[in-house]
């Protein structure tokens, strides 16, 4: 009964949505202001059926309603409570519908926190979001219906898949999916605008916070994505280049090159028509992500069950939305003037330089990704392209882009100086040089390059970020008073810029100097590593919820002091019957160390151990997390908030 | 025609570019050897090491080959079903125990049951490495005249078994 009120309501929804997106558009088109007035409450309404559907799921995922394949497929009665809530999303058909949820979800956002803006323009942006979700409803229920039943009905679940039996992993989709949806509001705003004709800045404004909250829920997604890859698959890795993350990474890219470039068009109305098109990208990236991970045309570690006519249906979806907004960017763009100038010293080049940078990364990534495709499509046979590739292209184009972070958030727009620039900023890259050679020199075992390189670069961002915050104030009388009247949105950049800093110490470290070693221990063995002292006591049977365990314990030491227990473990699940590595962790701030248990090798108790020295590791994650809260900074900066009466 | 249709033209390329991506499959890797003759060797059997063992002898007949290791924790995997599908008789199973110390080997056979006409005991991989054997277990599909027409990469499932493997060995057991 109740999957099938989850059903009826999805039904609903779907129609509601029709009814959302065709009323505005064509109320705003015609000027017809009843049907621009059926905007909100239709998104209200299709809201409310898109949380009954989802709580139908979620419902039968509880009680352990076996009849919903698509609950027998990735659940289990022994499966624990807050993995069978998590499991809601665990695959295919389940993680679209959170998708589609997000996406009303953010309608509904729209609907209630975008006052200032006009009907018309809203009814357009409120029916462009109506589309989208149409296409995605369409798919749910025509492909991958969550409520479909089985019969006859298992006695037992197929359980959810060890590696999504996370803390980790049960709130990283969510976020991921707010952050990809979210991009769809600065595409459903860029898109009105051209269907409304007036491209002006106001569209910019009022997309702006928008664009910085989704991009912090992607910012904290992927960085949640990394830490889980790091600490489950027991590789010790934390970023791989595999396709699903790069269709993650392309569009956090895309939208970081589109707050910046907001910020352009909101301040000087230039790069008008460009920002436009980076918001059509920036959401164009986050489906073709879901394509990329949906339709099977690419191999991934982290791929779903695929199947052709679902792979069809998104391209034909993809081509849909993305061909209909270029076409549409391809007729209305030429009409945009911009009115401003500006010198080619000035903070809005850096701007444009920033940009660049950007996009040219993310093609670069797209152009890897695809690779492998494109040379199987020519039939000339089968590759893949890997890290060498993606590291190579990526370290040279973002060492330009670090350098310019703290500069360019100093500069003035419209027009700067370079003498003014150097004599403010020549005492900080002093600093900066001295204080990476003094860390460096004082405590690294061996000075490698690369990690001089890194780290003065990573102390630059952030030294030249301070000093931004330090030379707002400095010829003011009251310095407090200066510093808390500033704007949210400047403390955000600077602590995302600070962010960046943080980021860069993190991989220079961990890239450069990590250690790791597989070694066969027997009870009573003990092994060397980055200054540390592991010995091994031996493994021991341990019982889980829905597996059992071989788990192992580890003393480790420094100079003679206890130092952790750890404890990895090697799990083998029941109702899947494969084993699952659970790495033991000691977390710190300047170094984790980590141990994965292989395999038990033949007679007298010894296993293939790993362990890891990971320097600095936990600075990366860090780094995004200052990245993502900067973007909410920015986006709860009051001048969002107040009226604005010209627009209107 | 003008710059800003420029992103709408690449983005069709691209469109043209997934749509045969879907067509085709990634995880395929075509096997060199299907379609061509067995490889030749002549290994010694597992339980009688002075007896020789060569696909030629079995010419005329369709047989599974698999290559499994005691070592191999998915060769367990699949071992229940490599069990029935021998009581089955519907086709002869034959064994290349890859890289394996033939006491382990016996050992495992006899504690989850031997479904196999015969293991070919390949010590070093010599021979796993002319039959373009990159992971165990892996199982091929030999026809009447010697010429090896699948490969199944991993251990065997329910599915791969009732949907590919058994259908081609009677499609080629009805081949003249």
């Amino acid at each position: 009964m109740i999957p099938e009120l989850g059903h009826f309501a999805l039904i609903l929804a779907l129609s509601l949505t029709v009814v959302q997106a065709v009323m505005p558009l064509v109320g705003a088109w015609k000027n017809i202001p009843e049907w621009i007035a059926i905007a909100r409450p239709s998104v209200w309404a299709q809201l409310l059926f898109m949380l009954v559907a989802f709580a139908c799921l979620t419902y039968s995922f509880i009680v352990h309603d076996f009849s919903v394949a698509y609950v027998a497929n990735n659940s289990n009665t022994e499966l624990p409570l807050l993995y069978r809530i998590s499991a809601v999303w665990g695959a295919h058909e389940g993680s679209l519908l959170l998708w589609a949820l997000a996406l009303s979800l953010w309608t509904g956002g729209v609907t209630v926190f975008s006052r200032n803006v006009p009907d018309r323009m809203l009814a357009r942006v409120i029916g462009v979001m109506g589309l989208v979700s149409i296409g995605f409803l369409l798919f749910m229920i025509l492909t991958s219906n969550p409520f479909d039943r089985l019969f006859p009905v298992p006695v037992q679940g197929r359980d959810l898949n060890p590696l999504l039996q996370d803390p980790g992993l049960a709130i990283h989709p969510p976020m991921l999916y707010m952050g990809y949806v979210g991009f769809s509001v600065a595409f459903a705003f860029a898109i009105a605008a051209m269907l409304g004709g007036k491209l002006d800045a106001a569209w910019a404004k009022w997309s702006r916070p928008w664009t910085n909250v989704a991009w912090m829920f992607l910012t904290f997604g992927i960085a949640l994505g990394s830490w889980w890859a790091y600490y489950e698959l027991g590789w010790g890795g934390w970023w791989f280049w595999d396709p699903v993350e790069n269709a993650s990474f392309m569009p956090w890219i895309m939208g970081t090159a589109l707050m910046h470039s907001l910020a352009v068009t909101e301040k000087r109305g230039s790069f008008k028509a460009w920002t436009v098109l980076l918001a059509i990208f920036a959401f164009s990236l986050s489906l073709l992500g879901t394509f990329l991970v949906r339709s099977g045309v690419l191999t991934s570690v982290h791929a779903f069950a695929t199947d052709p006519t679902r792979g069809v249906f998104i391209l034909m979806f993809l081509a849909f939305v993305v061909g209909g907004s270029l076409l549409l960017y391809a007729i209305r763009a030429p009409q945009i003037r911009t009115a401003s100038q500006f010198d080619v010293f000035s903070r809005d080049t850096a701007l444009l330089f920033n940009n660049v940078l950007l996009v040219v990364v993310t093609a670069s990534i797209l152009l890897g990704t695809l690779y492998p495709l494109a040379i199987d499509a020519l039939g000339a046979g089968k590759i893949s392209v890997g890290p060498p590739y993606f590291n190579s292209v990526f370290v040279p184009l973002t060492i330009p882009l670090a350098m310019l972070v703290g500069v360019g958030a100093l500069m003035r727009w419209k027009t700067d100086t370079p003498s003014r620039l150097v004599k403010k900023l020549w005492p900080v890259l002093l600093v900066s040089v001295v204080v990476a050679m003094v860390l460096m020199f004082s405590f690294a075992a061996e000075v490698k390059p690369m990690a001089l390189v890194g780290v003065v670069l990573a102390i630059w961002v952030m030294a030249s970020t301070i000093y931004g915050i330090w030379d707002r104030v400095k010829d003011k009388q009251k310095k407090i008073s200066a510093l808390i009247k500033a704007p949210l949105g400047f403390y955000g950049m600077s602590m995302a810029h600070f962010g960046v800093g943080v980021f860069i110490i993190g991989i220079t470290l961990t890239s450069l100097y990590s250690s790791e070693k597989d070694v066969r221990l027997a009870p009573g063995d003990n092994y060397q590593l980055g200054g540390y002292e592991f010995a091994f006591n031996g493994v021991q049977r341990a019982q889980g919820p829905n597996y059992v365990a071989h788990q192992g314990n580890l003393t480790v030491k420094r100079d003679g002091e206890l130092v952790a227990m750890l404890e990895p473990e090697k799990r083998f699940y029941r109702a899947q019957s494969n084993p699952m590595t659970e790495a033991a962790i000691d977390a710190g701030i300047t170094r984790d160390l980590f141990v994965a248990l292989g395999e038990e090798l033949k007679n007298d108790n010894a296993w293939s151990v790993r362990l890891y020295h990971k320097p600095f590791i936990r600075w990366i994650w860090m780094g995004a997390f200052l990245m993502g809260l900067g973007g909410l900074l920015a986006a709860c900066d009051k001048r969002y908030r107040v009226k604005n009466k010209e627009a209107a | 025609m003008n710059r800003f249709a420029l992103p709408l033209g690449i983005f069709t390329l691209l469109v043209v570019l997934l749509a045969i991506g879907l067509s085709l499959d990634p995880r395929e890797v075509p096997s060199p050897f299907i379609g061509k003759p067995t490889p030749v060797f002549s290994l010694p059997a597992l339980y009688q090491p002075d007896q020789q063992f060569s696909p030629q002898q079995l010419e005329g007949k369709v047989w599974l080959f698999n290559v499994w290791a005691s070592w191999c924790v998915s060769c367990r995997q699949e071992h229940p079903l490599l069990m029935q599908l021998s009581k089955q008789n519907l086709v002869p199973i034959y064994g290349l125990n890859y890289k394996d110390e033939s006491n382990d080997a016996k050992q495992w056979l006899q504690q989850w049951g031997n479904p196999y006409q015969l293991s070919a005991h390949d010590l070093t991989g010599s021979v796993g490495i002319d039959w373009g054997v990159y992971g165990v277990p892996e199982t091929f599909v030999v026809d009447k005249a010697g010429v090896v027409r699948h490969k199944h990469i991993g251990p065997v499932t329910v599915d791969a078994l009732e949907n590919e493997l058994l259908p081609l060995v009677k499609k080629l057991q009805a081949e003249g």
